[in-house]
C-alpha cells in the first residue's frame, strides 16, 4: 500500500502547553488508522495538523508530493475542502439546512450546479440509510442520523483521506457500532484512508492499525507486533 | 454451577431423555464448548439427588433403557432463585495484570511499557472479535460477541486507569518495600 499523509516530528504548542512534542505517523491507502491517547496527550492537535486544520510549529505533513506545512492558508483551505473530509464528534451540520443540502455542501462550495450536487448528496444518503429525512433540519434528526448525514457530507466530495475525531462520542453503543459500521464500510468502498481519533477501544475495534498516543509523542511499546 | 441450572432450564421447556438434554444444551449453549455425555448424566444423577429433577419414565430401547427427567417443583424454584441473583464480576484476568504491574514496579521494569503492550493485545482481541460479530450470521451469535467485546474492553477500561495511576502505584509499592529494606 503506498503511503497517502506522513506527519514527521510535529511540534506544536499552545502558549507554555506543548501538545506534540515531536510525535510521527502515516497511513497509507485503504488503510483505517486508530489514534488513541489519555486527555491531553495531543492526539486532537495531531488530527488537526494532519488534516491541515492547525500549521504545525515545526516538522512536516506531506500528503503524497504536497506539504501542507508549506501551504499558505488559501491553499489549504482548499485542500481540505477537495481531498479531505472530516467527522466530528456532534455532526457540526448547518442547524438552517435541510439534511440533503448539508450533505451536498462541499459540492457547492466547489462551484458545483445546485441541481448535479444535491443529486448526488441524494444517493449518499440513500447510501447511509437517511432517505425520507432529505427535508428535514438537523435538529429533527436523531444522534445517530446526524452522524450518518455528517459522513455523507465527509464522503460526498471523494476526499482521498477522511479525518473522525470521535465519531461515536455522542452515541449510545448500538447507534455508536451502525455508526462505525457504515462509516467503514463507505470509506473502504472508496478506497480512501481514514484517521480516528478516539478514546474509544470499540471504536478503534473497527480501525485496521491503532496509534497511541502520549504526551505528545507516538507510543512504540516493547513487545507490541 | 452455570451447567446444572442450564439443564434445569432446557427441563422446565420440556421433558427430555439425557440424550435429547445434551443435543438441546449444545444447540444453545455450547456453540464454544459442547457438554460431555458423562457430564450430563452425572449433572442429572444430582439433582435427582438434591431433588430438582425426577425420573418420569423408562421405555426400553434398542441399547440401554431411555430414562425420561422432568424438572420438580423445588427444581423450579431453585431455577428462580438462580436467575433472580446477580453474578460477581470474574477477576481472573485484571489478578494477573495487577500482579504484572506491581511486580514490574517493584523490580523497576517498565510497567508502562508492559501496560502499553498489553493494551495492544487488547486491541487486536477487539479487532477479531469486531470483525467476528459483523460476520455473524444470526443476532444472537452478534449479540454473543459483543458480549465478549465488553468485557475484554472492561479490561481495556482498567489498563487506561492503570497507566494513569502508575507513579502513585509505583511510590506505593516503595513503601510498602520499605521495612524489608533496612
Amino acid at each position: 500500500m503506498t503511503t497517502v499523509l506522513t506527519g514527521r516530528e510535529l511540534r506544536k504548542s499552545f502558549g507554555r502547553t506543548q501538545a506534540l512534542r515531536g510525535a510521527n505517523v502515516s497511513v497509507s491507502g485503504g488503510e483505517i488508522l486508530a489514534v488513541m491517547g489519555p486527555s491531553g496527550s495531543g492526539k486532537s492537535t495531531l488530527l488537526h495538523c494532519l488534516g491541515g486544520v492547525l500549521r504545525p510549529d515545526s516538522g512536516e505533513v506531506a500528503f503524497g508530493e504536497v506539504r501542507l506545512d508549506r501551504l499558505a492558508d488559501r491553499e489549504r483551505s482548499r485542500l481540505r475542502r477537495t481531498s479531505f473530509g472530516f467527522v466530528f464528534q456532534f455532526g457540526q451540520l448547518v442547524p438552517e439546512l435541510p439534511v440533503l443540502e448539508n450533505i451536498a455542501l462541499p459540492l457547492l462550495l466547489e462551484g458545483r450546479a445546485r441541481r448535479a450536487a444535491l443529486a448526488e448528496a441524494a444517493e449518499w444518503a440513500a447510501r447511509l440509510g437517511l432517505d425520507g429525512l432529505w427535508d428535514r433540519l438537523p435538529a429533527e434528526l436523531s444522534g445517530g442520523q446526524v452522524q450518518l448525514a455528517a459522513i455523507a457530507r465527509a464522503l460526498v466530495a471523494r476526499p482521498r483521506v477522511v479525518f473522525a475525531d470521535e465519531p461515536t462520542g455522542a452515541l449510545d453503543s448500538v447507534a455508536a457500532d451502525e455508526v462505525m459500521e457504515l462509516l467503514v464500510d463507505t470509506v473502504r468502498d472508496h478506497d480512501a484512508a481514514m484517521i480516528i481519533v478516539t478514546h474509544e477501544p470499540r471504536v478503534a475495534a473497527f480501525a485496521d492499525r491503532t496509534l497511541i498516543v502520549r504526551d505528545g509523542l507516538d507510543v512504540q511499546p516493547v513487545g507490541a507486533r | 454451577m452455570t451447567v446444572s441450572h442450564t439443564l434445569l432450564g432446557l427441563l422446565e421447556e420440556a421433558d427430555r431423555h439425557g440424550y435429547d438434554l445434551k443435543q438441546a444444551y449444545d444447540r444453545r449453549f455450547g456453540a464454544a464448548k459442547p457438554i460431555r455425555f458423562g457430564q450430563v448424566y452425572r449433572t442429572l444423577a444430582q439433582l435427582v439427588r438434591d431433588g430438582l429433577v425426577e425420573v418420569v419414565g423408562v421405555e426400553p430401547g434398542a441399547g440401554p433403557d431411555r430414562k425420561r427427567y422432568a424438572i420438580t417443583p423445588e427444581g423450579v424454584t431453585d431455577l428462580d432463585r438462580w436467575l433472580a441473583e446477580p453474578e460477581d464480576p470474574q477477576p481472573q484476568l485484571q489478578t494477573v495484570l495487577f500482579t504484572k504491574v506491581t511486580l514490574a514496579l517493584m523490580s523497576g521494569r517498565p510497567a508502562g511499557e508492559f501496560l502499553d503492550a498489553q493494551r495492544l493485545r487488547h486491541l487486536d482481541a477487539m479487532r477479531v472479535l469486531t470483525a467476528a460479530r459483523r460476520e455473524a450470521v444470526s443476532a444472537k451469535d452478534a449479540l454473543l460477541a459483543d458480549y465478549r467485546l465488553f468485557h475484554v474492553e472492561a479490561d481495556l477500561r482498567w489498563i487506561e486507569h492503570a497507566a494513569g495511576r502508575l507513579p502513585a502505584l509505583a511510590e506505593e509499592v516503595d513503601d510498602d518495600h520499605g521495612p524489608d529494606r533496612s
